[in-house]
């Protein structure tokens, strides 16, 4: 496939490599050491850095200027940016200042409501939705104009990405709703952890038999865990997350101390078992606060060294 | 059977507790009741299903209002008894006539009387 | 119809401090129907005020009326010849009659009683629901006939978001996520295959965004 635009991504997409991401969390203040560190401690093992935008509704630094940061790093960030704190000027705007910075890459999302976060009695925007973003973006990109006609002085060069859920309700749509994004524009996905590989495989078999893993890179998301309480935490109290009881029972079965290590092994495993499945084009590791296990996993998963491209 | 009750209560018969609205019971007070009790037939046992219901939840609504007017809600009470049951019609009457002497009287009828 | 919910009567006895003569004004409409400002209501919450008056020592007049409607002039007219009397109004009509209730008598000040919560429907007595948010340029016939504006709390236009479990909303597992009713809806009209229509970004000029809102008819005009 050709590319769009200087993603270093989309490149090592195009050349069909597995590609291998992962994700930061801005800090909670002005302080981006923890930003540039984290940076540092996965930048040989990933080919890009997801920077979340006020997830859950926390509010943190901002995803454009943590991009930023690592993109001074010389690392490729991925623009998180989440249609529930901004209308369509302030998007538009955030697009065009991250492009002049180079950030090639761009996640479109709805976000989480703000009532999960710090400010649950905040006005939320969502003038347009995360579908409307993708189109907002490409329209930019590959147009040259804003939402409102008027040309762009210099198009945002952004490979655009967005989420998709395997395992949200309803699971009949779940396929359709990636077909809709892919219409909307959408060139790489990156999905929900997934833990229920078979849930995971039925979608991707529903991917495949209407040729959407030809029209777009998936990448499939991973968290490993880190104790028997966080799988319980996840399967009971994050929405839209499915947590086979199997992964909790195997946790339980070994001792409290190597417990993170059967998670980490878990994520291995599965990253292995996913490797087979046609249509995955890479991993999305996203290791919540722990992202110094990131080089272990990919290595382990044999997925180092990275790819290098021009 | 004679049985004794306290003389100082007066009796509103309504055809049923579910005809007691909230506006009765506040205007009792309005008018200088130091108490009222919605006497009603036993949960379950309502001629029109659930009228003895409805009085509990208006007499519920009385008592937040009384509460957040500073004249308390526990002027206002419920009791539910068979027909049959004249024993505990006076029992219940007393102890209720005993509570509201306790409390003492109405403010509302106080501050009336004092401006008269 | 607008639904509204009381205030609390503390709040209300706030407002009122100051005030001597005072009227407690229903509405016949809306409000009388979710149970927050009809005449029941009228007459609950000037008792209370009243005694709570007493109970103070304050001297403090208050009546009641309760209006056909607080937004059409023809009936707040009909408290024109009695409005001196009052130095205050508590309104218990919705945000519109408050505030047309206030045009009309420029010089007494009109205090709201209840708050005017949204456009919604009666489930059962006792439990009303929001179904419109008034945007000005109705979807229904795209969306199965139930309103993301309204019920989706991101307002999605082409949901649901990943946090769809079991048929509710992320933010609460008594909320039903409208994209579940919306397929379920389209399911049943045979129409399952439109879900994958985009919808396009959505003109907010009609809705809140552009500015108070007026609908003019010159053919019914006098």
């Amino acid at each position: 496939m050709t590319t769009k635009t200087p993603s270093k991504l989309e490149k090592i997409l195009s050349e069909g490599h597995l590609a291998v991401t992962s994700e930061c969390g801005p800090p909670r203040g002005s302080n981006s050491e923890h930003i540039i560190k984290k940076g540092e401690l996965i930048k040989d093992h990933v080919d890009a850095i997801n920077i979340a935008d006020n997830q859950t509704s926390m509010t943190r630094l901002c995803s454009l200027a943590a991009c930023i940061r690592l993109k001074l790093m010389g690392l490729e960030p991925v623009l998180q940016m989440v249609t529930r704190d901004r209308n369509r000027i302030a998007l538009q705007s955030d697009i065009l200042g991250a492009a002049s910075f180079e950030i090639n890459n761009i996640l479109c999302l709805s976000g989480d409501h703000q009532s999960f976060g710090d400010c649950a009695q905040g006005q939320n925007v969502h003038d347009i939705d995360s579908i409307q973003l993708i189109q907002a973006v490409r329209h930019m990109r590959d147009e040259g104009k804003f939402l409102g006609g008027d040309d762009l002085d210099g198009k945002p060069q952004m490979f655009v990405g967005a989420a998709a859920n395997p395992f949200a309700d309803p699971f009949e749509i779940r396929v359709p709703r990636l077909a809709k994004k892919i219409a909307a524009g959408v060139e790489f996905i990156q999905t929900q952890c997934v833990y229920n590989l078979d849930k995971f495989e039925e979608w991707m078999k529903g991917v495949r038999d209407r040729g959407l893993h030809e029209k777009v890179y998936i990448l499939a998301g991973l968290t490993p865990m880190k104790s028997v309480g966080m799988a319980k935490y996840m399967q009971k109290r994050v929405p839209g997350m499915d947590v086979p009881d199997e992964i909790i029972e195997r946790l339980k079965g070994v001792e409290k101390g190597k417990q993170a290590d059967e998670g980490i092994k878990i994520c291995i495993e599965s990253i292995q078992r996913l490797k087979e499945c046609e249509g995955v084009a890479g991993f999305h590791i996203m290791a919540i606060e722990w992202e110094e296990k990131v080089p272990e996993i990919v290595e382990a998963a044999g997925l180092y060294p990275r790819p290098t491209v021009n | 059977m004679r049985l004794q009750y306290p003389p100082n209560i007066r009796i509103v018969r309504v055809p049923c507790s579910g005809k007691v609205d909230l506006i009765h019971i506040l205007h009792a007070f309005e008018k200088g009741a130091d108490g009222v009790c919605v006497l009603a037939c036993l949960e379950g046992d309502c001629h029109f299903n659930n009228g003895n219901l409805m009085a509990r939840r208006r007499v519920e609504q009385a008592q937040e209002i009384l509460n957040s007017i500073g004249i308390g809600g526990e002027r206002a009470q419920m009791y539910n008894l068979s027909a049959s049951e004249g024993p505990r019609f006076a029992q219940y009457v007393t102890e209720f006539t005993e509570k509201i002497k306790d409390l003492g009287p109405n403010p509302v009828k106080l501050a009336k009387n004092k401006a008269a | 119809m607008i639904v509204a919910d009381r205030k609390p009567i503390e709040e209300i006895i706030g407002y009122l401090k100051d005030h001597k003569n005072i009227l407690v004004l229903g509405c016949n409409e809306c409000v009388t129907v979710c149970e927050a400002g009809g005449k029941k209501e009228v007459g609950v919450l000037a008792s209370a005020l009243r005694m709570h008056a007493k109970k103070e020592g304050n001297e403090v007049k208050i009546d009641e009326v309760t209006l056909e409607r607080q937004c059409d002039r023809e009936y707040l007219d009909e408290i024109r010849d009695s409005i001196d009397q009052y130095d205050a109004v508590v309104s218990l009509a919705c945000g519109v009659g408050v505030q047309f209730t206030a045009e009309q008598y420029h010089s007494t000040p009109v205090y709201p009683g209840v708050n005017t919560c949204f456009m919604g429907a009666t489930e059962k007595r006792g439990l009303w629901t929001e179904r419109c948010q008034g945007c000005g340029q109705c979807i229904l016939a795209t969306t199965g006939s139930i309103c993301p504006v309204a019920r989706c709390a991101k307002r999605l236009f082409n949901g649901p978001c990943g946090g769809s479990t079991d048929g509710k909303c992320e933010i609460n597992a008594e909320v039903d996520c409208a994209w579940q009713l919306i397929i379920d809806r389209l399911k049943a009209l045979d129409r399952l295959d439109e879900y994958e229509k985009l919808c396009p970004l959505k003109d907010w000029s009609t809705d809140r965004a552009g500015g108070p809102r007026k609908v003019v008819r010159e053919d019914v005009q006098q």
